[in-house]
């Protein structure tokens, strides 16, 4: 477990990893808090040439709010975002899922923006970023631009992302008025990738009882993050009731097509899929409810 | 008043240095000079080698040598079958280096010498090796079909070795019987996951001419054993030394290929060689366990009292059975349980496969046997309408039948015979702390109103401990006040230099700190076998005593002669000996070891040597200038103990989760040296046993290649997956060694399937499903609760 020979290069600022970047795309690998790259390289799984080291590039870690989004940048470790005051105010799916990344040395060492490059299917926080609709900023020598949640993740641990562009930025919006959401996975034992996982955001009507607005983002069942399109234009209108949270389960389970794999089979995630967005959408309707009542 | 110090829960003396990261293990042993090896393993699972073609990976920059099965002379020998046994009539083993076939993924095929580990995994990648592919044997109900291809085409046979087992009458007794139940019941593929992988460090110490090997190996003695009969070496010189080793859990006693190859290439390149082995090496090179598939009966008369057990089950040994037939051996002897089986009849026929060999993992063969036993009882209970309770209670050996014989031959070559215990005494206290009856009759019925689907569990075992051939040990009171004892035992996080020490300063009545354990190097004690079988305690512990006695002797001898006194007028106390009733008259142990010693001792503060008048000799026939003894304690067959577990789960059927919401341990390893220590004994196993029953699976799929060689994918319980447990100990007893001890390093493993299957069964009840297979995993468990899922 001895990664083959690869060049190592620590640029000192964002402009020269990108410039670096440019020149070496194919051969080359950013390496962020390395939980998942480094195992990789050491069961020669991935065989980069050269490695562009950024956790010297402090111009890239932070979280701060900006025109309806929170925003965090790429080298921002899961432990500061778990402990980040602004997160937990605006972005609470966020931090109630970000708890579920791992343990705390992984949490300690992995960033924000290498979870989202390296767009593991079971990964929570590719999951949150489309469950919230959020963007994900890639920036290269050739300039910048903001990609959709949706459209970033492709499949399995594959991106929108350019070989010469790097993911310096990932937005969360924040959630209207009247919204509660909640991460709810299960997983064979604490801190692994989920079996199956999804965040649900449910915004209510100024009663209270009617939905006006529903998403399910589910984690484990797919190549990517999946969105439940089909019960999330269901649930809209629908009253807040265990019936609607079952009727959802339903339509959820039949438009999603998970794989099976030795922890879980795909029945056994297609149905716990159906109980997770169950219960995760009475909780976020709950809590909808309650953050008005404070 | 002598101190108490044997039974006393004082801290490990282990720890300061290991959790402040002091500790020493093999890896960390770096020679100047060294080379590092890396393997080419098998990458399938049974294969013929057509051709290896080496050229490229020797011309590598930094690659030293590149070795196939031609060139590794004295290794060229079959590795040897460690424990035959009559039964075994097909025993197989392996070449170092494979020689032209391989037979399981994982077969070192061969080994890379380089300046870095980094460079001979580089080159390990050129080797170039043609292979014909053979049909592999992994399910082994397949395997014992007349059709099935054979793992090892030579012997005719993929059957190592059938056994049977008969105690009494079988056949009349299940004829006869009231009620006869059958189960077929399974455990899958495990095996020891321990936090250190193996390592080996080796150099030829061409000064002394002695061959050294740093070695995680649990048995030092045997490594030297035989690293010197195969290089035609005296013992003495080889010196091969477990230093720190970080969990063992029977895995690391064997004698592997690269504990032979390692040393080898130190030899033949006369330079300091290392090999460490990484986690996916573990997964494929080093012994696994636990597959078995039990088809047992139970036939018992009306009142639910046992009138026999028929168990046919098939072992899988893996590719290899260089360690004997030992784990089923286990199974079939250990079965019975604590429970009186007057007509037993088990048989059981070791397979091989096309996977890694099978050896002993904490428990071996323990779990099987307690899962079968238990789910069997539990069965008898259900299907009899009594408490589970009391179907035990109605079958339990009574404390007044002791020595009591099941009637087969152990695992030592022993009778299997019980040497003492309280089976009922263990499940009233058990069921005493589980506040028991109102558990079942309120609580229970509570919680399940609320619409919770939660079980109760309870399950009891024995484990045969202790078991011989002997161990010895040396101790010496040193003239500065320490002692100094070895043995030939090494440890892997049990604790033996606390509680080796223990047993010694109650014996000499000195301060625990002042006794100096040395352990795991042959250049410290030459005779022993190893620690495995939770034996270090009970064979090691008592040499340990009867040396220390020894001493003691030695020392109440001498200073009655200079005190002029007789012996019984002497006591031993405070570190000192001295006539009763006048402490003043008396010596430290310290001034024993000098008086025992006609030598000068410069820089020694409190010399009592004074100058005396000729009388022969300085040191006369007869006596030694110290106070030292070595003694052996050979075990005359197992002791047992024995303990009893209870578990409340909680089963989200939905998702099927399993919640250990309470778990109640009591447990008897005779006398305790130290409960802390009996403690974490307890916890560890039962965590482990916690990963047997719900977590730890070995996946290989049907061409022989496993799934799951990772920690992301094999999954052991970590601190947030185990329940807090409440143990409590029974204490009775072992009269069968100096210290009434027994041994409890595997405890914990070996009931945890059986009690998780009886709570969950329990839970599962509306739904009317048997847990027959461990580990469950959340998917089986939606799979009972949700019979209409496809």
């Amino acid at each position: 477990m001895k990664p083959p020979r690869f060049r190592y290069y620590a640029p000192h600022s964002l402009e020269e990893a990108l410039a670096v970047l440019a020149e070496t795309a194919d051969e080359a690998k950013p390496l962020a808090g390395g939980q998942s790259l480094i195992p990789m390289l050491n069961m020669r799984l991935a065989r980069p040439s050269l490695l562009i080291d950024l956790n010297g590039l402090h111009e890239l870690s932070g979280i701060e709010l900006d025109s309806g989004a929170i925003v965090v940048r790429a080298m921002t470790r899961h432990r500061t975002v778990e402990r980040s005051p602004l997160v937990a105010e605006h972005a609470p799916l966020l931090a109630e899922a970000i708890r579920w990344v791992g343990h705390l040395p992984i949490r300690t060492r992995g960033t924000v923006g290498g979870s989202v490059a390296h767009a593991d299917p079971a990964a929570e926080l590719p999951g949150v970023l489309v469950a919230l609709d959020g963007t994900v900023q890639l920036t290269s020598q050739r300039g910048q631009r903001l990609v959709p949640a949706q459209d970033f993740f492709v499949d399995l641990l594959t991106t929108a992302a350019e070989p010469d562009e790097l993911v310096t930025e990932v937005r969360f919006p924040f959630l209207p008025a009247r919204t509660g959401t909640a991460w709810l996975e299960v997983a064979r034992r604490h801190g692994d990738y989920a079996l199956v996982g999804v965040g649900a955001v449910v915004s209510l009507a100024e009663d209270f009882t009617t939905i006006t607005e529903a998403r399910l983002s589910f984690i484990g069942v797919g190549g990517r993050p999946v969105r439940a399109r089909l019960a999330e234009s269901a649930l809209r209108g629908q009253p807040v009731a265990a019936e609607t949270w079952r009727a959802a389960a339903a339509t959820v389970r039949g438009e999603i097509d998970p794989a099976g794999d030795i922890h879980a089979s795909a029945e056994y995630r297609r149905y716990v899929a159906g109980v997770l967005a169950e219960r995760a959408l009475a909780l976020a309707a709950e809590r909808a409810r309650e953050g008005a009542r404070r | 008043m002598p101190t108490r110090i044997f039974g006393e829960p004082i801290k490990r003396a282990e720890d300061p240095r290991l959790l402040t990261g002091r500790g020493r293990y093999t890896d960390d042993i770096d020679l100047p000079g060294q080379l590092h090896v890396a393997f080419l393993r098998s990458p399938l699972a049974h294969a013929r080698i057509r051709s290896i073609d080496v050229s490229a990976a020797r011309d590598m920059p930094g690659v030293v040598a590149v070795w196939t099965y031609a060139d590794i002379g004295p290794c060229q020998r079959r590795m040897p079958l460690l424990i035959p046994h009559p039964d075994l009539t097909h025993p197989y083993t392996r070449y170092a280096l494979a020689k032209d076939e391989v037979n399981h993924v994982g077969e070192p095929v061969a080994m890379v010498i380089a300046e870095s580990r980094y460079l001979a995994e580089d080159a390990v990648e050129a080797i170039v090796v043609e292979w014909e592919e053979l049909p592999p044997v992994v399910d082994i109900e397949r395997a014992v079909q007349p059709d099935a291809p054979l793992v090892h085409e030579e012997l005719g046979t993929n059957v190592a070795a059938h056994y049977v087992g008969i105690v009494g009458d079988p056949e009349g007794a299940f004829s006869r019987a009231a009620h006869v139940f059958r189960e077929r019941l399974i455990i899958e593929r495990s095996a020891g996951m321990p936090i250190e992988t193996r390592a080996i460090v080796a150099v030829w110490n061409d000064v002394e001419g002695v061959l050294e090997v740093w070695d995680t190996t649990q048995a030092p003695i045997v490594i030297r054993n035989a690293l010197a009969a195969l290089f035609g070496l005296a013992p003495t010189q080889v010196r091969v030394v477990a230093p720190d080793v970080g969990g063992g859990f029977g895995c690391k006693i064997m004698v592997y290929p690269e504990e032979v190859l390692v040393p080898y290439a130190a030899l033949a390149l006369r330079r300091p060689i290392k090999w460490t082995e990484d986690r996916l090496e573990h997964f494929v090179g080093t012994n696994h366990e636990r597959l078995q598939i039990h088809d047992a009966e139970i036939a018992v008369d009306a009142e639910g009292r046992i009138l026999g057990i028929r168990d046919r089950f098939l072992h899988d040994a893996g590719a290899y059975t260089p360690y004997g037939i030992i784990v089923p051996i286990i199974t079939a002897c250990q079965l019975p349980g604590p429970y009186k089986v007057p007509n037993y009849h088990v048989e059981f026929r070791a397979v091989y496969s096309n996977t890694v060999p099978v050896s002993p993992y904490r428990g071996a063969g323990r779990p099987h046997a307690a899962f079968v036993m238990e789910r069997l009882l539990d069965r008898v209970a259900d299907e009899l309408g009594l408490d589970r309770a009391e179907v035990r209670r109605r079958n339990f050996i009574q404390p007044h039948e002791f020595p009591y014989d099941v009637g087969l031959i152990f695992q030592d070559g022993a009778p299997t015979r019980y040497d003492s215990g309280n089976y009922p005494g263990m499940l009233d206290l058990l069921l005493q702390q589980m506040d028991y009856d109102r558990l079942v009759r309120e609580e229970l019925p509570r919680l399940r109103a609320e619409g919770r689907c939660v079980g109760v569990g309870i399950a009891c075992y024995v484990e045969g401990t202790g078991i011989g051939p002997y161990e010895g040990a040396t101790v010496r009171v040193e003239p500065t006040g320490q002692v100094y004892v070895a043995t030939g035992m090494p440890q892997q996080g049990q604790a033996h230099k606390t509680v080796l020490a223990q047993i010694v300063a109650e014996e000499l009545q000195v301060p625990v700190e002042s006794v100096q354990v040395f352990e795991g190097d042959t250049a410290h004690f030459q005779f022993g076998s190893g620690t495995y079988a939770s034996r270090s305690a009970v064979v090691c512990g008592s040499a340990v005593a009867l040396a220390a006695r020894k001493v003691r002797e030695q020392g109440l001898q001498l200073a009655a002669e200079e005190l002029e006194v007789a012996v019984e007028d002497l006591v031993v106390e405070d570190g000192r000996v001295y006539v009763r009733g006048a402490p003043e008259r008396g010596f430290t142990w310290a001034q024993l070891a000098q008086l025992a010693n006609p030598l000068r001792y410069a820089y020694a503060g409190d010399l009592v040597v004074r100058p005396r008048p000729w009388t022969g000799p300085t040191l006369p026939p007869g006596k030694q200038p110290t106070l030292e003894a070595t003694e052996y304690y050979s075990p005359p067959h197992a002791t047992w103990a024995s303990g009893a577990v209870g578990l409340l789960v909680e089963v989200d059927i939905e998702t099927g989760q399993l919640f250990f919401r309470k778990l109640w341990v009591v447990h008897d390893c005779g006398k305790m040296i130290n409960p802390m220590v009996v403690e974490g004994q307890v916890h560890g196993g039962i965590a482990q046993g916690i990963g047997g029953a719900f977590y730890e699976k070995l996946y290989y799929d049907e061409n022989g290649q496993l799934l799951n060689a990772s920690f992301m994918d094999f999954l052991i319980p970590t601190a947030m997956e185990i329940p807090r447990m409440e143990v409590a100990h029974q204490e009775t007893p072992s009269p069968l060694n100096p210290l009434g001890v027994k041994g409890v390093g595997e405890a914990g493993a070996i009931p945890m399937p059986a009690v998780v299957a009886a709570a969950v069964e329990d839970a599962l009840r509306p739904f009317g499903v048997r847990i027959t297979r461990m580990p469950l995993d959340p998917d089986q468990l939606w799979r009972m609760t949700h019979p209409e899922s496809p």
